[in-house]
């Protein structure tokens, strides 16, 4: 078996699943958001479930339309903060306390190796990264889980993705999901698990063991952008460490995949050989390198953040080129750290000063921008470069608008250029 | 359970942000969403879509978001049924969770142009271009899922067996 299809055995109480199988299995976190949430607590109410299976595996986090953008989403949050109080809900955050819900959870320690984990929101499958099985569902998923602690699933296949080599300077695990998106589609992984672990000829300290927390999140964080069902990573020391240091030491499970388990394709990613890679719009498939783009795509806008790239490793990436620079003229650059914590980090690193005199606005943590919610929404024509994770029709605002995703480094480069750029620009 | 109606005609990659604009999320009252059903490429679409209509799309229909708004908004704007050579996974749960029907059958999808009558039998499987008279098999749904389906979705479902 394949690690997602161990992990779903082990919760469904079967020794062994296969591929396409439709179990029900047991899970250890059920998330939602300000925007999916209410819905789920609606279909939760009108079906009459009394009281959710367990208080502290629920998590509600307020960071889509907040600090609230209007009167409706004000009206979202209270409908959610009102059934967190009513349910005693442990891991509820709220303006002050919250961030980016997939920077937020694994700051927390909610979410560890061998973990189920459902959640309201498409990027779910960030939580891959630490070695859980994690994925987004709808309202009506989230409000079973919330009441039952259950769900269903079809066990998927999966591609495994050898990897091998290191990142060259400047080029981080966003040009690593960029380019594999190019490379298989927005519907390569349909209904699949996309499984990443170290080729059998990598190098010690090359492969998976070259990836940082941070790089691997973001590439879990993407896999539903290449209609992946999960992302997954194999758990090494550097996940161990992680999980010591955020959970304390809880105990948890890990899951290796079996030497003979079955993948619908084997993939080799050499590292070394990935380059800065943008998304064109209005598709996150749509991939050139860096230096295969000869023309000059003026811009008119930045975003760094994200769930995808909103962690201090980002704000390290995006300060240390901005220092002493100025943004562009005509060009607005908005920096979104995820959560409160990567806030602080970066007031005493130093980063907020830097981002503010090199003439960028840097905001408390929300999802805002991305989905052309609030804090930068487009007008007709305008164009932006934004380190986030879908480049659709309107996605951040007018449907006439155009999104071009990249890592904190190009997005960095571009808005002190002015357009679409690398070093030296 | 049939199915019949005028075909509302997409392409591939149709995404949860043209079906349900996020800038429309901040409300969960179903008939204010289904108000701007896919506004973002079919403007006309809320004004011409009769109740009954079957809505049809290319490959990874409803990729994007995990946001229910957008099979809801589909279903509250009358649709009866959505056709589409391939469905992205978080939408096909979905939609099964809230009993919008949905088929999996590329070459209907391919077949079938904007306003051609079109009739489906949920429980065969098949589905029928009645302008030109076309046939086609779908993948029947299993029996886990029929059962959901049966039940008018997934909290029935649940409820019935508590």
């Amino acid at each position: 078996m394949t690690m997602s299809q161990k992990i779903l055995a082990k919760k469904a109480g079967l020794t062994e699943v296969k591929a396409g199988q439709l179990i029900r299995a047991k899970l250890d976190m059920v998330l939602g958001n300000d925007i999916t949430s209410p819905v789920a607590i609606n279909e939760f109410e009108k079906a009459g479930f009394a009281e959710v299976f367990d208080k502290e595996k629920i998590s509600l986090v307020m960071d889509h339309f907040t600090p609230n953008k209007d009167i409706k989403a004000a009206e979202q949050c209270k409908r959610c903060r009102e059934f967190a109080a009513k349910h005693r809900i442990t891991n509820f955050y709220d303006v002050g306390e919250m961030g980016i819900e997939h920077c937020l959870l694994p700051e927390k320690g909610l979410v560890k190796p061998g973990d189920l984990i459902i959640g309201a929101d498409s990027h779910t499958c960030t939580y891959g990264a630490l070695g859980a099985f994690s994925t987004g569902v709808g309202s009506t998923d989230m409000a079973v889980g919330m009441a039952t602690g259950e769900a269903w699933f079809k066990v998927p296949a999966a591609i495994r993705f050898n990897l091998s080599g290191k990142l060259s300077r400047n080029v981080s695990g966003k040009d690593v999901i960029l380019h594999i998106i190019g490379l298989i589609g927005v519907d390569g992984a349909l209904y699949q698990s996309m499984e990443f672990g170290s080729s059998s000829g990598a190098a010690t300290g090359e492969g998976l063991a070259s990836l940082t927390i941070d790089d691997r999140l973001c590439m879990a964080n993407m896999a539903i952008e290449a209609g992946g069902k999960n992302g997954i990573f194999e758990v090494d020391e550097i996940t161990t460490e992680y999980i010591q240091a955020t959970t304390g030491g809880r105990s948890c499970e890990a899951f290796a995949p079996d030497s003979d388990a079955e993948y619908s394709r084997v993939i080799e990613i050499n590292l070394s050989d990935i380059k800065s890679t943008v998304s064109f719009p209005h598709l996150p498939e749509n991939t050139k390198t860096v230096d295969e783009i000869t023309e000059k795509i003026k811009l008119d806008q930045v975003v760094i953040g994200s769930c995808t790239n909103g962690r201090i490793s980002d704000m390290k990436a995006a300060a240390e080129i901005l220092k002493g620079k100025k943004v562009a003229p005509g060009l607005r650059c908005i920096v979104i750290p995820g959560t409160q914590k990567i806030f602080l980090e970066c007031m005493e690193l130093g980063y907020a000063q830097i981002f503010v005199e090199a003439g960028c606005v840097f905001s408390t943590p929300t999802c805002g921008p991305c989905l052309g919610g609030h804090m930068g929404i487009l007008a007709k024509g305008e164009r932006a470069l934004a380190t986030t994770n879908r480049n659709f029709v309107g996605r951040m605002g007018h449907p006439e608008s155009e999104v071009y995703l990249a890592s904190p480094e190009v997005a960095a480069f571009s808005a002190v250029a002015g357009y679409i750029a690398k070093e030296n620009d | 359970m049939k199915a019949q109606g005028l075909a509302h005609k997409y392409g591939d990659n149709v995404d949860t942000d043209v079906i349900i604009p996020a800038r429309y999320l901040n409300t969960s009252d179903f008939k204010e969403l289904a108000a701007h059903c896919m506004e973002d490429i079919d403007s006309g679409f809320v004004k011409k879509v009769q109740k009954g209509d079957i809505m049809v799309g290319e490959a990874n229909f409803g990729c994007g978001s995990s946001r229910e708004h957008a099979p809801i908004a589909i279903k509250e704007s009358g649709i009866s049924c959505v056709i589409a050579a391939s469905f992205a996974r978080i939408f096909y749960r979905n939609a099964i969770n809230i009993g919008l029907p949905i088929m999996e059958c590329p070459e209907a999808a391919k077949a079938i142009n904007a306003d051609d009558k079109v009739s489906v039998n949920f429980d065969t499987g098949e589905i029928t271009n009645e302008t030109t008279g076309g046939r086609f098999q779908s993948e029947p749904f299993p029996e886990f899922i029929k059962e959901i389906i049966n039940a008018g979705g997934l909290v029935n479902a649940v409820k019935s067996k508590m």
